[in-house]
């Protein structure tokens, strides 16, 4: 689903998007963290048809179903319903190793097994993070993976510039 | 100043008869701007009530309006929207300008006014009224419509060119030459240039020099730049209104949302008083024969807006239904003509201060209505709403 921005000056920004069932469909995010979901007339496709308001705090509230809540529940799910796979959460404190680097350099596959599934970022949540998405201070790293590699990475993703555990294995000679 | 007591009771009955006159004018889905200037004219020199104990008071006080209203405007837009306004709706806010300032023309030569009048009667035609279409758009829950951004750009554009005509027109008022009037415009642009880099390279400074953890601090700093800002820009000629815009505009992100809820209280007590106090100056006798050319210029321009809203939205793929409500939604005059028949009353032409309050009083009771019922107007007409002409 892709959404086209639009510039509200003076009231906030506004996404469009049309759904696969063909439903034209807008959210405007007020600058107070109100939003507005809004349908459009069959008639008259420029004018808003049936509109839904939420006050900010229900726009978190809803953002939480929709968005950060699920990826964590997908991932609880994913960990119960294969024995012997785990799941967990790092956070990378601002100053260490790889606040500022990119989510590739931890080598986090090759040196553990485990596989980064998303980044929380404050209110937002990245899934399914490539190599190239940069890391900063603060953001918690979900991962899956077993017992042992979450270990691993934990030490790993808790290192301090200066240290170097876990040096990735060279590459195997023929 | 006279008595206190005298003082106090005016300004009391002044302020409770504000408010009752908001919630009728909330009541009928009305701005309370028109019912403020029907208020000054009712307390005013010639009303059945005239106010003398407290006019040095409500004086100054009107002008700290002006100043709150203009700094509240430029905390409304960030720079990254009025540039994005600017690179999209450039031919919309000219055409514009050069629709509407038609109508300010056309009656002031009609009436055989002096040139100041003139360009500022082209003005107070020329510029919708934020304030209230803002607060149309969500009371009609129009904020997701596809012709709102174009409505929005077009006020951004306005209130932007603002800050270039107010110099202009004190420059004409004092009877400058071109010269002058070129220097104006120069230093005009210079500054709300300067502004708009202010907010975006030096914003992390400036947001440290005026924020604070208590609301108190950031009120009081806020306020005392803008009126030491105003003060130089009034002293070198420009308006004090246009300082107090370029504070708003220069002031971050992050700290114009917190201002914008500090300093709200503030702007509407002050901006209702800046509103009483000029229907206050205003003789209702002397109204009486100006109704017709008000009407003629209020019928002229709400016919400009039309064209304006008509041609921006027809820029966005917006279908002729859409139009003619980005039209009907600009029609609405309030704050910002008042302030410019205000300096024009200052510069001496108080015919315009009588032809605005009339003016005023039309378009701002007229205009939301008719945005009202666009779409029953656009049925009347055929207008088609197209789909698929995005």
């Amino acid at each position: 689903m892709n959404f086209t921005e639009t510039l509200l000056p003076g009231v906030g920004v506004r996404y469009d998007a049309t759904t696969r069932a063909g439903v034209a469909l807008s959210i405007v995010l007020d600058r107070e963290g109100g939003a507005e979901v809004a349908t459009y007339l069959r008639e008259d496709p420029d004018a808003v048809d049936r509109c839904f308001r939420f006050s900010p705090h229900e726009a978190a509230a809803i953002a939480e179903i929709l968005g950060g809540t699920r990826v964590g529940t997908r991932v609880a799910d994913l960990s119960k319903e294969v024995p012997g796979l785990c799941s967990g959460r790092f956070t990378i404190a601002p100053g260490s190793r790889y606040d500022g680097r990119r989510l590739g350099d931890t080598k986090a596959r090759t040196r553990t097994g485990c596989s980064l599934v998303a980044i929380v970022r404050g209110d937002t949540v990245l899934a399914a993070p490539g190599p190239h998405e940069a890391l900063h201070g603060g953001d918690i790293v979900v991962a899956i993976g077993s017992e042992l590699g979450l270990e691993d990475l934990g030490v790993i993703l808790g290192m301090t510039p200066e240290e170097d555990a876990f040096p990735v294995p060279a590459p195997q000679g023929r | 100043m006279k008595a206190p007591e005298l003082v106090f009771l005016e300004l009391g009955v002044i302020f409770i008869g504000v408010s009752l006159l908001g919630i009728i004018a909330r009541r009928f889905g009305l701005s309370p701007i028109p019912l403020y200037l029907l208020a000054g004219l009712f307390f005013g020199q010639g009303g059945f009530l005239p106010v003398t104990a407290s006019g040095s008071f409500v004086t100054v006080a009107a002008e700290i309006g002006v100043l709150l209203l203009l700094l509240a405007l430029g905390l409304q837009f960030s720079p990254e929207e009025l540039s994005a306004s600017l690179a999209r709706h450039r031919p919309s806010g000219v055409v514009d300008l050069a629709l509407n300032a038609i109508p300010g023309l056309v009656i002031g030569l009609a009436l055989r006014w002096p040139w100041p009048a003139i360009v500022a009667l082209a003005g107070l035609t020329w510029i919708s009224s934020s304030g209230i279409i803002a607060q149309l758009l969500g009371d009609l829950g129009r904020t997701a419509n596809r012709e709102t951004p174009a409505i929005l750009s077009v006020l951004v554009l306005e209130d932007l060119a603002m800050a270039v005509y107010l110099p202009v027109l004190l420059v004409v008022l004092s009877r400058g030459g071109f010269v002058q009037a070129l220097v104006g415009v120069s230093m005009a642009v210079g500054a709300v240039t300067m502004a708009l880099i202010t907010a975006t390279r030096a914003s992390y400074r400036v947001g440290r020099v005026l924020s604070h953890t208590q609301d108190e601090q950031v009120m009081l700093r806020v306020l005392g730049v803008t009126l030491l800002v105003a003060a130089a820009t009034q002293s070198l000629g420009a308006s004090a209104a246009v300082g107090a815009f370029l504070v708003g505009i220069a002031i971050p992100e992050d700290l114009a949302e917190r201002a914008r809820a500090i300093l709200g209280p503030q702007r509407d007590l002050f901006a209702a008083i800046f509103f009483v106090s000029f229907g206050l100056s205003t003789d209702p006798r002397q109204l009486v024969p100006l109704l017709a050319p008000a009407s003629a210029l209020a019928l002229l321009s709400i016919a400009t807006k039309i064209a304006t809203g008509w041609y921006a939205a027809a820029r966005d793929g917006v279908a002729p239904r859409g139009r003619l409500r980005a039209g009907l939604t600009l029609v609405p005059r309030g704050e910002f003509s008042v302030v410019i028949a205000g300096i024009a009353v200052a510069g001496g032409y108080p015919e315009v201060g009588l032809l605005a309050t009339a003016y005023v009083l039309i378009l701002a009771v007229v205009g939301p209505i008719l945005a009202r019922y666009s779409d029953s107007i656009a049925g009347r007409l055929r207008l088609g709403a197209a789909p698929g002409h995005r």
